[in-house]
């Protein structure tokens, strides 16, 4: 019955959140057993470590966009998701 | 000497106060008076410690005496010197004192930029009919931006005002910087070149165009129609924040969101991180509360259901019944010795009345029962027979007899007796 989880790690700061208010949320509701909630708790508590993580230590990426050669017909930067 | 005649009860002479009081009732009773635009330059400019601005302006022909009070003078944007060429608005008012009518200025423009306000207002009302500026058109700006593209100029301290809030407030986005020139005959084209490779090349969660403050010219580029096209063309919500608070550009009308100044413009498009860490706090709280929660309500119920299994209990059943058996016992024990004792009393009885037939306590009165050796009893003189023995038994035992003869009774005598 539990769902497939992702790994915090890979979780951007909004998943993160989005996923503990959820989780809150359904812990609060009570319908779960007590092996569940203790699941979720410790789930929420690795999204809050997440969480504060990254806030906490994330340095600020600046770069600068690259004039554009040519303006027609240029295949568009290469950019990982972040 | 030819003097004028005068009348020898002439009107009374007004006194110059009241001549001066009336007319500057006058001058301040006239509508174009009162809401004027003058054009001139600047000369005699003073500036006592009072605050208060003072200069003349004047044209070939003519001059005018102007005044700024210093609640206005602190606003001005225009750097006031002698020969400039500006335009003043305000009122036309007296000086009693001095007798002396000016211009008493309460917003003031270089010359020239009446017409670009004209053209700005004209732009302005084609774009709006256009539904360009129209509120249904907005974009939220998402609350969790993951790239931020910044249309700026490189240099120029707004940029790093805005470096510096979206470092504090919220690190972990990426920004992108478009470096444009934000003034100029350039300016125009290149913050358009840059929304549309931003939007290109970056997908970026918000666009921020910004500039820092400057005069009506300076913020020209942007209220060039270009410029306010590609804002509201932009895929991604763009953000504003262009010169100071009271300035309003066309691209301000045309972005997703306003912003009175670059810092403000960088405040809008990131969450605040310490907001953010209350939250998380927050919800962590929330986190260790429900679960407590839970424990309780577990451990309420296991006890709930511990009273029920041991209501429910063999154990209480085996007690219940050893106090049932026990009261039974009681019961019955009670009821056993009544019935004991009445059946005592009823033997009693019995044995009295048993006692009072015992044919012994009558062979103790002197009669004999007479019984056969087999020991049949003897009743009637017919059951026996001459010479036959028969025992006399007394109280104390018996005697061994031999009957000589027999004689049974005659049937006439009326009362019999049944012993022998």
């Amino acid at each position: 019955m539990p769902e497939p989880w992702k790994t915090v790690e890979s979780l951007s700061y909004e998943e993160a959140y989005a996923e503990l208010e959820q989780l809150v949320q359904r812990l609060e509701s009570g319908q779960q057993s007590l092996e569940e909630a203790i699941r979720l708790f410790e789930r929420g508590q690795a999204l809050i470590r997440h969480c504060q993580a990254l806030l906490d230590q994330a340095e600020l990426r600046v770069r600068e966009l690259g004039p554009s050669a040519a303006p027609e017909g240029e295949p568009p930067e290469e950019e990982v998701a972040p | 000497m030819v003097l004028e005649q005068i009348p020898l009860f002439p009107a009374p002479a007004l006194s110059v106060s009241a001549l001066t009081r009336y007319l500057r009732t006058l001058l301040e009773s006239d509508a174009l008076l009162q809401d004027v635009w003058v054009q001139g330059e600047i000369s005699n400019l003073s500036r006592p410690t009072s605050g208060h601005i003072y200069f003349t302006l004047k044209d070939e022909f003519a001059a005018l005496r102007c005044v700024i009070w210093r609640t206005h003078a602190q606003r001005l944007r225009v750097a006031l010197q002698n020969g400039l060429a500006i335009e003043a608005h305000g009122y036309i008012s007296l000086y009693e004192r001095d007798g002396q009518y000016q211009l008493y200025v309460d917003a003031l423009r270089l010359a020239g930029e009446g017409v670009l306000f004209q053209e700005f207002l004209r732009l302005k009302a084609r774009l709006e009919a256009e539904g360009l500026f129209e509120a249904a058109r907005k974009r939220p700006i998402p609350a969790f931006p993951q790239r931020i593209g910044l249309v700026t100029s490189p240099t120029g301290a707004a940029l790093q005002d805005m470096l510096n809030i979206i470092r504090r407030r919220y690190p972990l986005v990426e920004v992108v910087l478009a470096p444009v020139s934000v003034q100029g005959e350039e300016a125009a084209g290149e913050v358009v070149r840059a929304i549309a490779d931003l939007n290109r090349r970056e997908q970026p969660s918000v666009i921020i165009v910004a500039r820092g403050g400057g005069t009506l010219e300076d913020l020209w580029a942007f209220n060039d129609e270009r410029v306010v096209r590609a804002i509201a063309a932009s895929q991604a919500p763009v953000i504003t924040g262009i010169g100071h608070e009271t300035d309003f550009t066309l691209a301000d009308f045309a972005a997703d969101l306003r912003a009175p100044t670059p810092s403000a413009a960088a405040m809008l498009a990131t969450p605040d991180g310490d907001e953010l860490r209350q939250q998380v706090r927050h919800l962590a709280h929330r986190l260790a509360g429900a679960l407590a929660a839970q424990v309780q309500e577990n451990a309420r119920h296991l006890l709930h259901l511990r009273q029920r299994l041991e209501r429910a209990s063999p154990l209480r059943r085996v007690g219940e019944d050893r106090q049932r058996l026990d009261y039974l016992s009681t019961w019955a024990a009670h009821h056993m010795a009544g019935a004991l004792r009445l059946r005592r009393l009823h033997l009693q009885g019995l044995q009295a009345r048993l006692e009072s037939l015992n044919p012994r306590a009558v062979l103790a009165r002197g009669y004999a029962i007479l019984q056969r050796p087999d020991g049949r009893t003897v009743q009637r003189v017919s059951q026996a027979t001459a010479g036959e023995v028969l025992h006399a038994h007394l109280a104390d035992g018996y005697l061994s007899t031999r009957v000589e003869s027999v004689h049974p009774r005659p049937p006439t005598a009326p009362e019999g007796g049944n012993h022998a």
